[in-house]
């Protein structure tokens, strides 16, 4: 189970790649399918890797990015 | 699992027109994220620049006011001083504020008006497709400087930080940049406080972001990155170089 979660948006997505760089584990990846912009949005093709830092959407310009997270265990 | 990133209550659904990896869509994001941290969205009243940011008043969910161009700051003032209470800031760029608007700006600082600026930094004319500007950088290409900029042409680029803290009106003046993450949460943190700076009654408040225009500069959004980093960074150093709260030890 991931620690964490990307959520796409891929109607706003454009294409730019700056959450692809940002994300320290390699989540996510230009996808091939087209948005009615005519661009290949972002998507998470590794999900399972995802920690939920939230550093792509930090980057992102067009909050095309929502992130979950599991809420860390209190001992 | 608890969502811990969405996009903030300030910023409206319409779809930014911003070209791909534009890094105003990022400053942006980070005003609207100041602005619902402090809880202030009722009350706050943004004055939109010409430029490339001419429609953040579709952008931002709040009260947005157009001004003509260069004089976003003067527009500010008056509704400042009309409506006390209010939290207001200006939205601008470079061609904007440190162009045609160089007098309004540094008259609004001189007087110590308390708004909030926020000056978005690209080195170009970003609008009117890429346009030599007073920030460009020397041996920067333009479409008016097909050569790159040269000082025996074209002089200097502005500092505007620099300048602007060459006066005793300013409260609290900073440079940030979006270069990457860790950088644009330092940004967050500085336009936070200067929103706060504000709320306090403390005087003119101005976070210079320093952004990209790959499209303008003819490079991807990635690559664009990279180039302020090592061009745009280095001219234009990152810091705080006035904060008055800061004398006060808080």
């Amino acid at each position: 189970m991931p620690r964490g979660e990307v959520i796409v948006n891929s109607e706003l997505c454009k294409e730019c790649s700056l959450c692809v760089v940002a994300c320290p584990q390699d989540v996510l990846a230009i996808g091939k399918a087209i948005n009615s912009k005519g661009y290949h949005s972002v998507e998470a093709v590794a999900p399972e890797k995802c920690t939920g830092c939230t550093l792509c959407a930090v980057m992102c310009p067009d909050v095309v990015l929502t992130i979950r997270r599991k809420s860390p265990e209190r001992k | 699992m608890n969502t811990v990133f969405q996009k903030p209550e300030t910023l409206t659904d319409v779809q930014m027109h911003y070209c791909p990896g534009c890094t105003h869509g990022i400053i942006h994001r980070l005003v609207a994220e100041a602005i619902d941290s402090l809880g202030v969205r009722e009350q706050t009243v943004g004055v939109a620049s010409v430029g490339c940011s001419v429609f953040a008043y579709d952008y931002f969910n709040c009260d947005m006011q157009q001004a003509a161009h260069g004089r976003a700051p003067a527009v500010a003032t008056g509704i400042k001083r009309v409506l006390p209470e209010s939290i207001v800031f200006t939205y601008q760029g470079d061609g904007d504020l440190a162009s045609i608007g160089m007098a309004e700006i540094v008259h609004a600082a001189a007087r110590g008006e308390n708004i909030t600026v926020i000056f978005v930094n690209n080195a170009i004319y970003g609008m009117t497709s890429g346009q030599m500007a007073p920030t460009s950088l020397l041996g920067q290409k333009t479409a008016t400087s097909p050569r790159g900029r040269t000082v025996e042409e074209m002089g200097y680029p502005i500092k505007v930080c620099e300048l602007l803290a060459t006066l005793d009106g300013p409260a609290y003046l900073t440079r940030v940049s979006t270069h990457d993450s860790r950088h644009v949460l330092q940004a967050g943190k500085a336009i936070k406080k200067a929103f706060e700076i504000q709320q306090q009654k403390k005087g003119f408040a101005l976070v210079e972001v320093l952004s990209t225009c790959s499209v303008n500069w003819g490079m991807t959004p990635v690559n664009a990155l990279k180039w302020m980093e090592e061009n745009m960074v280095p001219y234009y150093p990152l810091g705080v170089y006035r904060d008055v709260t800061a004398k006060e030890g808080n």
